[in-house]
């Protein structure tokens, strides 16, 4: 059993004991990734000397100062959220040489919680994926089959925490980028409201979408991290002021008389049988624990795939904007003008499916589109909000499966975009009603691959999420499961 | 018949500073004309009096005091660019000769 099966409280214990050094920790995450990241790809950049050094500056210091709630834990970037002196490269060759000048917010909590940054992970290119396979250096490989996709856009993260590599990561989540690849990758993955955690220094894909969250192997772990990251902060108008709770002390293990409801559009038609069963099982093991669940509708879901592409890729294009090669980022030398100097970088700096989404939203936005895109898809987008401020009026959570089938394999739906953005159904209304979800593994389909259970919960109140799927989590074994590589 | 020429997607191309291969052209016209095709669906929903959502908080105007803040050095803002000369950012020329 690695070091990295133990859950955050138990790893503390040792570390306090002396029976363990945050150095030995670091170790074993390096140690790790030698021996597996070439059948994963889940990094982009290592920074080794850098965790090493911070590794040894934790070691030293008195016990009295090791006050920080995630001490010593060796953690995994997302490389769309900068990280001053470390590469942020967002996957692309864009921005292949940028070296930020300023930490995310995020990081610097991080930090300010003594965890230690092992390396940044890979992604799909500015995030825009579902596969991974976008990453303009490499695709990332799921741990459990490394045929299959690990899910994306935070398929690095992910993988690298089922594979125990590191022992979280933070990952974002625009449509579905955390949640997704955590139930391809049989770990717990967390979106936060809208708002509960400050988006500075994440490179803006998405604005009104975008959330950072934890990827963890555990409910508790989440909890903790989730405790750090979450808050408002002066430097994003958009985070929200609004009390954090003590998430630790919402894992109370008791969801009787808890109201869940279970959209039909989640368990029938499209969603494949396999993944059906195990939610149901799922939804099984919560009743036993004195939680009732109805079945209901959430009417508008046959809209939120052209909804969330159509707003998704119209803020995009007005984002990805300023890559232009003037202020930073790989510029071409070809151009004797400024106008193709913009145009040469930025056709050469892009992968294909970023200037699908630049080209989607420029036409959506453009005049004469504008009414009949854009501002309808936004108008739907408040009757998707609806549907579930709807729900909530009468529901504690709302249940389903995180992703339709399990991880297709590497290639299976390249070719065309449309197909791999219907898969996104189950976790992008979410994003568009703002509200929290979580993903929790419920089992393995019969390939061997994860499932992921959702919870969704209401706006800022990720505490019932965290206390459902932790519940859950008390009664099932499908979270220590571990892949073989 | 088809949501969107290949010549549209030639000015969209312009629109956002992105020269497009004629095999980009191609692939691009129809992948985005099959989206845009599936993007239709909304128009079977009647939004006449519903409000548009473009953020899900009730924010308006946040603002701050305005007082002055250290700023990055010069050398580190301009770390990222390609060219630099003078402590200004260098492009190729704006206007034509």
């Amino acid at each position: 059993m690695s070091v990295f099966d133990l859950r955050i409280q138990e790893i503390h214990e040792q570390l306090r004991r002396k029976q363990l050094s945050v150095s030995e920790l670091v170790d074993e995450s390096f140690k790790r990734i030698k021996e597996v990241d070439s059948q994963l790809n889940a990094f982009i950049t290592l920074d080794e000397e850098g965790a090493r050094a911070k590794a040894e500056e934790l070691d030293n210091l008195s016990n009295t100062d090791e006050t920080g709630l995630l001490f010593g834990l060796p953690v995994g970037i997302k490389d769309n959220i900068s990280t001053r002196g470390v590469k942020t490269t967002c996957a692309s060759k864009i921005l292949a040489n940028f070296v930020p000048v300023y930490n995310a917010t995020v990081v610097d909590k991080l930090n300010e919680a003594q965890a230690v940054m092992v390396g940044k992970m890979n992604m799909d290119e500015f995030a825009m994926g579902s596969s991974n396979e976008n990453s303009a250096f490499r695709a990332v490989r799921n741990p459990w089959n490394t045929d299959h996709v690990p899910g994306g856009s935070s398929g690095g993260s992910a993988a690298s925490v089922a594979a125990g590599e590191v022992f979280f990561a933070l990952g974002s989540d625009t449509g579905g980028s955390i949640r997704q690849p955590a139930a391809f990758c049989g770990v717990v993955g967390l979106k936060p409201t809208y708002g509960r955690v400050s988006r500075f220094g994440l490179v803006a894909y998405a604005s009104s979408l975008d959330q950072i969250g934890p990827i963890t192997k555990n409910v508790e772990d989440a909890a903790y991290v989730l405790q750090v990251i979450a808050g408002y902060d002066q430097h994003d108008s958009t985070s929200a002021n609004v009390d954090v709770p003590d998430y630790l002390s919402a894992l109370t293990g008791d969801v009787s008389g808890l109201k869940i409801a279970v959209p039909k559009e989640y368990i029938g038609e499209g969603i494949h049988p396999e993944v059906r069963e195990k939610v149901l099982e799922a939804l099984k093991v919560l009743e036993s624990l004195g939680a009732t669940w109805e079945e209901v509708s959430l009417p508008h879901s046959d809209y939120v795939i052209p909804a969330y592409y159509i707003i998704a890729s119209s803020e995009a294009s007005s984002n990805l904007a300023r890559y232009d090669g003037v202020r930073y980022g790989v510029r071409a030398d070809q151009a004797d003008n400024l106008l193709e100097m913009y145009k040469e970088t930025r056709s050469q700096g892009f992968g294909a499916e970023v200037k699908r989404r630049i080209m989607l939203g420029t036409y959506s936005l453009s005049s004469g589109y504008y009414d009949a895109y854009y501002k309808k898809a936004q108008q739907v987008r408040t009757l998707i909000k609806q549907d579930f401020e709807q729900l909530f009026e009468k529901y504690d959570v709302i249940i389903g499966p995180t992703t339709p089938t399990t991880a297709w394999k590497i290639g299976e739906k390249i070719d065309d975009p449309l197909t791999m953005y219907v898969e996104d159904i189950l976790t992008c209304p979410v994003n568009l009603a703002g509200v929290p979800a979580i993903s929790v593994p419920c089992g393995f389909d019969q390939k061997g691959l994860p499932v992921g259970l959702q919870i969704i919960g209401k706006a800022f109140d990720e505490a019932t999420i965290l206390r459902v799927a932790h519940a859950y989590e008390q009664h099932t074994d499908h979270h220590k499961a571990r892949p073989q590589l | 018949m088809s949501t969107i020429s290949k010549q549209e997607v030639e000015h969209v191309a312009h629109l956002a500073r992105l020269n497009l291969t004629e095999e980009e052209k191609e692939q691009f016209t129809k992948q985005l004309d099959s989206i845009l095709n599936f993007a239709q669906k909304l128009n079977e929903l009647d939004t006449e009096n519903v409000e548009p959502t473009s953020h899900v908080l009730p924010l308006v105007n946040v603002m701050r005091d305005d007082v002055p803040h250290e700023s990055l050095p010069v050398e580190e803002a301009l770390q990222n660019t390609a060219e630099h000369q003078d402590g200004q950012v260098k492009v190729p020329s704006v206007l034509e000769e």
